[in-house]
């Protein structure tokens, strides 16, 4: 007797598959038409861009696979291509959950010469047109001409009654404060984006220069999803170099992987990198949330 | 002690000299945080429910749990009383720690029994139980088909529950003994 659950998920497997697909295409399309250039860097490094929490996995011979290709595109703009994307694999040790896979696509892209308000200009446009041209249903994703927008502060005071400042000093505070609290109670049926964290939290981010204890960064929520991270990014060398000592020493002292200087791509943020804001999606939980799906296992071939 | 990267649905752990499962998991990393270990547990003593959430650097105990197959034989009041079946150690469990169980037991019926630190905690029945209906207001006409409205009903070891309205005094029905609600009919009567 022919197995009817078995047939029924192939063909749920490759409807996943073929709406991905168009994600994919219209995605591509959108950036061509803004002029941007799609890029390959390469995915095998030999180091990772150096942070406190996240893990790229170490091959046998030493070299790494990229959590993320920030580095190397990085190294694109200070050459001096001024608008570029990459929607490629990248890899996280460990991470593995409904909406987390150890292997995973990310849309990630880099916008010379503006800012990080005006990437957020971007990125509507970027939903609105995969809203339109995949004819999504608004009750699985409304793109929303106006997204709401709320400062990390304020999040955590509505939300949580907690300050987001006190919570950032304590080791996984923050984090637990954001993911119980915070997450849950963000509007829903609309982009939500959280903007300006506390500078711990922004990594690669410049200061505001109006207020040099927080970072500028955003990131955009659907329905409690995180989609993706959005930095004005850093571009000051001797910061940079700063910032990679620190995460290099909490990763000792946590007994984490010590990770090489990225002498490359020192080089190229010494000889100058643009006023540049980037922002990096997670490509599975975006055709995740244009499903209207909790689990990024219904978007993707069948892996671990 | 398991570490926090250890964490799953299922899983059974001690946390405060109690025994806990998993019953939802869920793995959290925000955006260029820590990881966090998100889980709903059940007490496997009270039935209790509580969020916990885990951060990687946390350690978690492991409980002394142990399962052995008993036979039900009898009960002495509010005891009723198991015996081993490799072994034929005696041990007796309170009608509080069974709570609704205590109508499902069958005479030899064969179990699972739960030992937290040595003590038996909980008593797993077989599923299925099939039971007479003795007492039940006749179903209203043309609502036979219907398995979504219920009404009360009594069975022969004077047991009450829910029942569809088609079923009648005389009916045999299969009862599930994990949540003690009807699950069809077996035979009119």
């Amino acid at each position: 007797m022919p197995n009817v659950s078995a047939k029924a998920d192939q063909e749920s497997l490759c409807k996943a598959l073929l709406f991905r697909s168009e994600v994919l295409r219209e995605t591509r399309a959108y950036y061509h038409q803004h002029g941007f250039a799609e890029v390959e860097t390469p995915v095998v490094i030999d180091a990772p861009a150096i942070e406190e929490y996240i893990e790229a996995p170490r091959l046998t011979t030493g070299a790494f696979l990229r959590s993320s290709p920030e580095l190397e595109m990085k190294r694109l703009l200070a050459a001096g291509m001024e608008r570029i994307y990459e929607l490629s694999p990248c890899f996280r040790a460990d991470e593995h959950g409904r909406r987390h896979r150890c292997e995973f696509t990310m849309l990630e892209w880099y916008m010379a010469h503006t800012d990080y308000m005006e990437l957020l200009e971007f990125t509507k446009g970027l939903f609105r047109h995969l809203a339109n041209a995949l004819n999504v249903p608004e009750k699985i994703f409304n793109p929303h001409p106006e997204w709401e927008i709320i400062s990390v502060r304020e999040a955590f005071r509505k939300f949580a009654g907690e300050d987001a400042d006190k919570c950032a000093e304590t080791e996984s505070l923050f984090e637990q404060v954001l993911v119980e609290k915070v997450e849950p109670a963000l509007p829903q049926n609309i982009p939500c984006v959280l903007i300006d964290y506390p500078v711990r939290f922004g990594a690669f981010a410049r200061k505001k220069a109006e207020d040099p204890t927080l970072a500028e960064r955003w990131e955009v929520y659907y329905n409690g999803i995180e989609l993706g991270n959005a930095y004005g990014e850093l571009v000051d060398a001797e910061e940079q170099i700063k910032r990679f000592g620190e995460y290099a020493e909490k990763r000792k002292l946590c007994g984490l992987t010590e990770y090489p200087q990225p002498v490359e791509f020192l080089e190229a943020i010494r000889s100058g990198i643009p006023d540049s804001a980037g922002c990096a999606i997670g490509f599975d939980r975006l055709v995740m949330v244009l499903t209207g799906t909790q689990d990024i296992a219904d978007v993707t071939f069948p892996h671990r | 002690m398991y570490s926090a990267s250890d964490l799953k649905k299922g899983l059974k752990i001690e946390i405060d000299g109690q025994p806990w499962v998993i019953t939802e998991f869920e793995f959290c990393k925000p955006g260029k945080g820590t990881a966090l270990y998100r889980c709903r547990l059940k007490n496997l003593m009270t039935g209790a429910g509580m969020d916990r959430t885990f951060r990687p650097v946390d350690k978690v105990d492991e409980p002394n749990l142990e399962e052995r197959e008993m036979h039900y034989i009898y009960n002495e009041g509010d005891e009723y009383v198991f015996s081993d079946s490799e072994t034929y150690d005696e041990i007796r469990i309170t009608a509080e720690q069974l709570g609704k169980k205590v109508w499902f037991l069958e005479p030899d019926a064969l179990c699972t029994a739960l030992f937290f630190n040595g003590s038996p905690i909980d008593i797993n029945l077989p599923t299925w139980l099939i039971r007479e209906v003795t007492e039940t207001e006749p179903g209203a006409r043309g609502d036979t088909a219907s398995s979504n409205v219920m009404k009360p009903a009594k069975v022969d070891n004077g047991y009450e529950l829910m029942v569809p309205l088609f079923i009648n005094v005389g009916d045999t029905i299969k009862i599930d003994t994990r949540t003690g609600d009807y699950a069809e009919r077996v035979s009119k009567g």
